[in-house]
């Protein structure tokens, strides 16, 4: 029969480099909770992420979250791969601290080339343990067995047996050695594009966010919010909202919320809520707050440093410099924060739309009081992070609420607070002084970055005598005042802004040198990989050489990200009367190493190419004084259907690396790419972000 | 004001006993359990909310349920036909026409209205009839691809 194995033995089977298969329903064993909240390593106890059930459908428990980025569909692709099942077999459980590994969090473009390898060698194990186990069964040696579909077959005793009767029923110990993973040849689902394991799910509506979960007696929740950053709670009059049937008001310290059993009359409750606040401090506004970051961003480190800029400025024959600015820009997913907590006795499920469900744990159990292992985080399907939704301000909300109403508590943020309380891309005032030999040779690079961060900043082009420094960035640790409200990761964090930056700059030199924009970056890189996507880009493109501005408005792009690769080239319009820039055409050239999922790659590419052009022309966060102007998205432009360009993607799927990471590395060529496209297009050099009009 | 609003929702006779000022979204929603209807922005500006009245696309959030008595309202759970996806659902899920999937029933839902007042729009009609439908993730691209396909087949507009 199935046995549940105490913390004791568990720790003494992983200590002794043992593993068991059970068909238990719950093992809670390997998460660990006391080591929270401490970063983790995933659990090497193959038990935390796959199971094999009685009908041989293979279960896999993954600490990763399905944001819309195709982690549920992929991962279970590198499952099925290396344990030898069907696609279609496997059942996917993602997200849920009850049943799940820990995982830092679902972002950085993580899921395949971090987690992947993890999940594939657990598989690999499995069926090593398998095939042990199927040839004493069959009484045949491990070498003539062949795995297909969870079955084992001997073909010389033409004897088969499954998986599930291999496990069934039985608690299966096994030492095992380190399992080879299959190899590029051998792949018969990675490489392969299933249909999406959420697909039925979301074209039919019965894919659950947070937001739909109904538990028994729950009330909906809204908070009493500031009207800016920095602004304090002084009264709040709920007298009117009391008066409203089945309204209850709950204050715990500056926390005021008015709940209903429906959220609509907990919506017109608020609006009844009369608050005073005490006003915020004067602060910087979308014009001042570049001047704003160079006076009060900390110290600049230096990033990298090599041969000396006073020896390449004695090389120069002519100095190209240039301030870049890019605007604080918002994630906007469409489905806004939310979350809804239950409690039980001294324990709490909250289902929160997060990416970092380990992270949501340790936050509300101490905004709770409670130990972690009291607090299970649920996170269902989310309807899109981009890095916004990295933590769970309004996990923390519900809990909180919940425990004081004594019932189940919804809180789905609106548009404005999802506006408000953002953690936007930081602003960023970027200056660059190079110059060029008069062979047109860059001869220095001195980059200066202040607000991006650091990530991919050193430039990857071959130049003699160079320096880059950086002060401050996304992720904390900025000095108190930098930032009039909370900055985080935003969809390739750093690296959208540095690549805007350096990549407008190359442009300029090329041009300053008379020479093609590709031709002009070839000259000063040597990497294989970096050559072979301009080239690819190139080829697709159908780019014919000739020097900016040539009044064509076509543009060229290259952009590194954790080690990805992606050559982009851009034509756009711009309408001579209103200087509307459009963007007609986007070619687009990805080495991201082994491709898993050729379609699920697209994807990423595709809606990183539609959602870049969003900051790229008009997305900008408006503020003044921490009051947040952006409310709706009247005032907050996403890219629409009517901005879509003629989008063309090559993938070039270098099996010789592993498995890189997709979902951020192309939106970083695109804000420069428009730029150097209006270059070509009108001579005119826009350096700051968005764009706007020419 | 409270009162008993008659229409049929899926193409089942209902009826709620309601405050007809509120938002068709909520009642949906909350009195009546169907969650396929998405909250984006509670002002008619982003498309996920879209429900079909009488076979037009209807921003539910900011339409009050009073407005629907004695219509036909649709869905997105009511698409499908027992098990059999709607031709519409077909394309979207072959051409993989979503990520994260929240719009994606305004998505469906505007597209069925579409190609049911036409049956063969071009690429830049259909683009233009979606426009103020919002999709974060950037599915565009595939959305178009979809509907585009759904009309191509000459499948797309209502049973």
């Amino acid at each position: 029969m199935t046995a549940r194995i105490s913390r004791r033995e568990f720790g003494a089977i992983t200590g002794s480099g043992l593993f068991v298969f059970i068909s238990a329903p719950a093992v809670r064993a390997y998460q660990e909770p006391e080591r929270l909240p401490v970063r983790q390593g995933y659990p090497s106890d193959l038990n935390a992420y796959l199971r094999i059930a009685p009908d041989g459908a293979v279960t896999c428990f993954v600490g990763k979250v399905e944001l819309g980025q195709g982690a549920m569909t992929s991962l279970a692709q590198m499952l099925a791969e290396e344990i030898g099942v069907g696609f279609d077999l496997v059942k996917m459980v993602m997200g849920d601290t009850g049943q799940c590994p820990y995982d830092m969090g679902t972002f950085g473009s993580m899921c395949t080339p971090v987690f992947g390898p993890v999940l594939r060698k657990a598989g690999a194990e499995a069926r090593a343990t398998l095939l042990a186990m199927a040839a004493a069964r069959l009484q045949a040696p491990v070498e003539s067995l062949q795995v297909m579909d969870g079955v084992v077959t001997d073909p010389a005793q033409k004897k088969s047996v499954s998986y599930a009767s291999l496990v069934e029923g039985r608690r299966i110990e096994k030492r095992v050695d380190q399992a080879p993973l299959r190899t590029a040849a051998q792949f018969a689902v990675i490489g392969k594009s299933p249909q999406r394991k959420d697909a039925v799910d979301k074209v039919t509506g019965k894919a659950r966010y947070a937001g739909d979960i109904v538990r028994p007696g729950m009330l909906c929740a809204r908070i009493v919010r500031p009207p800016a950053h920095g602004a304090r709670l002084k009264n709040a009059d709920t007298s009117a909202a009391e008066k409203l049937p089945g309204v209850r008001v709950i204050r715990d310290g500056g926390l005021v919320a008015v709940l209903h059993q429906r959220r609509d009359v907990a919506d017109r409750a608020l609006s009844l809520v009369k608050a005073e606040f005490e006003p915020a401090a004067d602060g910087p506004n979308e014009r001042t707050i570049f001047e704003h970051l160079l006076l009060h961003g900390p110290q600049p480190r230096v990033v990298a440093e090599s041969g000396s800029l006073a020896e390449g400025e004695k090389l120069a024959q002519s100095v190209v410099e240039q301030n870049y600015r890019n605007a604080y820009v918002s994630h906007a997913p469409m489905e806004t924060h939310s979350a809804v907590a239950e409690m039980a006795g001294d324990e709490v499920t909250v289902w929160a739309s997060t990416q970092a469900p380990f992270s949501v744990r340790p936050a509300v159990a101490q905004a709770l009081g409670l130990k972690p292992e009291k607090v299970r985080i649920v996170t269902p399907y989310v309807g899109g992070g981009f890095g916004g939704k990295s933590g769970a301000p309004q996990a923390v909300e519900a809990a909180r609420l919940a425990r004081l109403a004594g019932v189940p508590v919804q809180v789905v943020w609106d548009r404005a607070e999802e506006f408000f309380f953002d953690t936007f891309r930081p602003a960023a005032a970027i200056r660059i002084r190079s110059g060029l030999t008069s062979a047109g040779r860059i001869a220095f690079w001195d980059m200066q970055v202040v607000g991006a961060g650091e990530r991919e900043a050193k430039t990857f082009y071959d130049v003699p005598h160079q320096r880059t420094t950086s002060a401050g960035g996304w992720q904390g640790g900025n000095p108190p005042g930098m930032h009039p409200f909370a900055v985080g990761p935003w969809r390739a964090p750093s690296v959208n802004s540095n690549t805007f930056a350096r990549e407008s700059h190359m442009d300029m030199l090329a041009a300053a040198a008379g020479v093609d924009p590709f031709e002009f970056r070839m000259r000063h890189l040597t990497d294989p990989r970096l050559r072979r996507v301009m080239e690819t880009v190139l080829r697709q493109s159908g780019w014919k050489p000739a020097k900016a501005p040539s009044g064509r408005g076509i543009g060229m792009v290259l952009g590194v990200y954790s080690n990805a690769c992606v050559a982009t080239v851009a034509e756009v319009d711009v309408d001579r009367k209103t200087g509307a820039i459009r963007a007609k055409r986007v070619v687009t050239a990805v080495d991201a190493g082994l491709i898993v999922n050729p379609d699920g790659a697209l994807q990423q590419v595709e809606g990183s190419i539609t959602m870049g052009l969003g900051q790229a022309l008009a997305e900008e966060v408006r503020f003044r004084n921490g009051a947040v102007l952006n409310r709706n998205f009247d005032d907050y432009p996403l890219p629409r259907f009517s901005w879509l360009p003629r989008i063309d993607v090559v993938l070039v799927d270098n099996r010789e690396m592993p498995a890189l990471g997709l979902g951020e590395p192309p939106i970083v060529t695109i804000a420069p790419v428009i730029a150097n496209a209006v270059f070509d297009a009108t001579g005119k050099r826009i350096p700051k972000l968005p764009l706007g009009q020419v | 004001m409270h009162r008993t609003i008659s229409f049929t929702l899926n193409n089942r006779p209902t009826r709620v006993e309601v405050d007809d000022q509120r938002m068709i979204l909520w009642v949906l929603r909350s009195d009546l359990a169907l969650t396929g209807t998405k909250f984006g922005c509670g002002e008619g500006l982003c498309g996920a909310c879209t429900v079909l009245v009488d076979g037009r696309a209807v921003r539910s959030c900011s339409t009050p349920v009073g407005d629907i008595a004695g219509k036909h309202v649709l869905t997105i759970e009511g698409l499908q036909q027992g098990d059999r996806l709607h031709p519409i659902q077909e394309a979207f899920v072959k051409h993989h026409a979503f990520q994260c999937g929240y719009c994606t029933s305004g998505m469906v839902l505007a597209a069925h209205a579409l190609l049911s007042a036409s049956k063969s729009p071009t690429r830049d009609e259909i683009a233009h009839h979606l426009e103020d439908n919002l999709c974060r993730c950037g599915a565009h691209k595939r959305i178009l691809d979809a509907v585009e396909d759904a009309a191509a087949n000459g499948k797309g507009g209502a049973e």
